[in-house]
């Protein structure tokens, strides 16, 4: 009897082949950012700098694995005619839950990303992995779908940020203690453009700062995603 | 009918689950949220004055207890009235603001009130004797309010600093007024006045300066916006006009 519960529990949270291809799908193949192309609002919003962009993407593998694991543990007893609100509810929760976090131990980041914190809730990459994925599955399973697409589009989001700040700012992880400052035009520069000749030339590049460079940057990451995995390139 | 009691009842009882947990978690954290929230606005005062706290000091960067500390030591609060009266601190909590300091009144109620019951918050910052009065205004900006903290000399009549801030304007466009450290810089040392003693305030001028004693250069690209800075200055300071010729004639 006990040898069973043991069995069982072992195959309520294995680890195969399947639940790692869970994780690392939505990394490569299914990516819900250059693949799916979803939740690329915020993708443009707060990638600005690289901090806010973290906390971002650690917020939304929060919301997502865990609204992802509450909706399949209740997906048995979930109406049918109100699941789009029940999963709609627990999300804003979360994504409340976290606000409520930032506000009372990050008050800096919680200003910088003020409704964009809010806005996770509209994340379609969050609301699509509920009703794709959890209201069909076990939530071990669910669980694992929900932070690898959470890891997904925190992945991209950073690749983003980082040539966003750097170019942008000519600093990286500005606003943390961490945070170091590599071009730019005062001494406190690792490269201070104004004593170093060979860089005299170079100024921040201002279009960076503005959403539209996402938008660029993103397109070039599709790019290279679909020139290096050919499973993505559409043939017919 | 059933399965209609079924939805009903599932509704409800999630509703009365999320709605038990948030509140608890806002409740349990409030005293955080309301420090959090004091402080915030503590440094966007001391942003005002930054060039007084020593070189290279960010206002944003202080440690929290550092900012307590100078608001503790160096700063008196104070609440005037539209006639330049102080008033006193049970009558600020009287009009519903907790606490009766300057630090707690609520500039965006204040404004929505008719202009001669509005109090407004003056901080003194005492350097050895040397005082500098910041005061508070409000405005509108392109999408919606903008708002700042100026620091006039005991002349009443130069500008020490200034930091603004807004609920939404365009990032990298009118939104400059706080991330550019550059355009809250530039009122530093200008004049309230004209050479003719007139009252200007500081004009944001779009195409070039004219006068540099009390103009300041514009942001392109958001013409509304720094329109919205020149009224908000120039209603905002003439506010404390009646207050700041009541202390030079004493």
């Amino acid at each position: 009897m006990a040898e069973t519960a043991v069995q069982k529990r072992e195959a309520i949270f294995a680890f195969g082949k399947k639940e790692r291809k869970l994780l690392t799908d939505p990394l490569n193949d299914n990516n819900p950012i250059t693949v799916q192309v979803l939740g690329i609002c915020s993708a443009l919003a707060v990638t600005t700098l690289l901090v806010p962009s973290i906390v971002i993407s650690v917020a939304v593998i929060f919301v997502c694995a865990f609204s992802n694991l509450i909706t399949s543990l209740l997906r048995k007893s979930i109406p049918k005619q109100v699941r789009m609100i029940v999963q709609l509810v627990i999300i804003a929760t979360l994504v409340t839950v976290v606000e409520l976090t930032l506000k009372a131990y990050n008050y800096d980041v919680y200003k910088q990303l003020s409704i964009f914190i809010g806005l996770i809730i509209t994340n379609c990459i969050v609301m699509g992995r509920l009703e794709a994925f959890a209201m069909a599955n076990s939530p071990w399973k669910s669980f694992l779908d929900g932070i690898g697409n959470g890891v997904g589009y925190g992945v991209i989001l950073i690749i983003v940020a980082f040539f966003r700040e750097l170019f942008g700012k000519g600093s990286l992880l500005a606003g943390s203690p961490l945070e170091v400052k590599i071009i730019g035009a005062t001494p406190e520069y690792f490269i201070n453009t104004v004593e170093n000749t060979m860089f005299g030339w170079y100024q921040n590049n201002n279009l960076m700062v503005l959403p539209a460079a996402a938008m660029f940057l993103i397109a070039v990451l599709i790019w290279v995603h679909r020139s290096k995995n050919t499973k993505l390139v559409d043939i017919s | 009918m059933h399965s209609t009691i079924r939805v009903y009842l599932f509704v409800l009882i999630m509703t009365v689950v999320v709605a038990v947990l948030l509140a608890g978690l806002r409740e349990l954290w409030k005293d955080r949220h309301e420090q959090n929230e004091a402080i915030f606005n503590k440094k966007a005062v001391l942003a005002a004055i930054e060039t007084k706290l020593g070189d290279d000091v960010k206002a944003s960067k202080l440690p929290d207890l550092e900012v307590l500390s100078i608001f503790d030591d160096k700063i008196t609060q104070k609440v005037v009235d539209n006639h330049g009266q102080v008033i006193s601190k049970e009558d600020v909590e009287s009009r519903g603001y907790k606490g009766g300091l300057a630090e707690h009144v609520d500039m965006k109620k204040e404004k929505k009130k008719p202009a001669e019951d509005r109090i407004f918050p003056v901080f003194i910052y005492d350097d050895n004797g040397e005082k500098t009065y910041i005061i508070s205004i409000r405005g509108n900006g392109l999408w919606d309010e903008i708002w700042g903290n100026i620091a006039v000399k005991d002349d009443f009549q130069t500008i020490v600093g200034a930091s603004f801030d807004h609920q939404g304007e365009t990032a990298g466009l009118g939104a400059e007024i706080k991330d550019n450290p550059a355009f809250p810089k530039q009122f530093q040392g200008k004049s309230l006045y004209d050479d003719a003693g007139n009252y200007t305030s500081v004009v944001v001028k779009k195409g070039g300066v004219r006068n540099p004693d009390y103009e300041v250069d514009a942001i392109s690209g958001a013409t509304v916006t720094c329109n919205g800075v020149t009224d908000m200055l120039y209603d905002g300071i003439k506010y404390y006009m009646p207050y700041f010729n009541s202390i030079s004639k004493s």
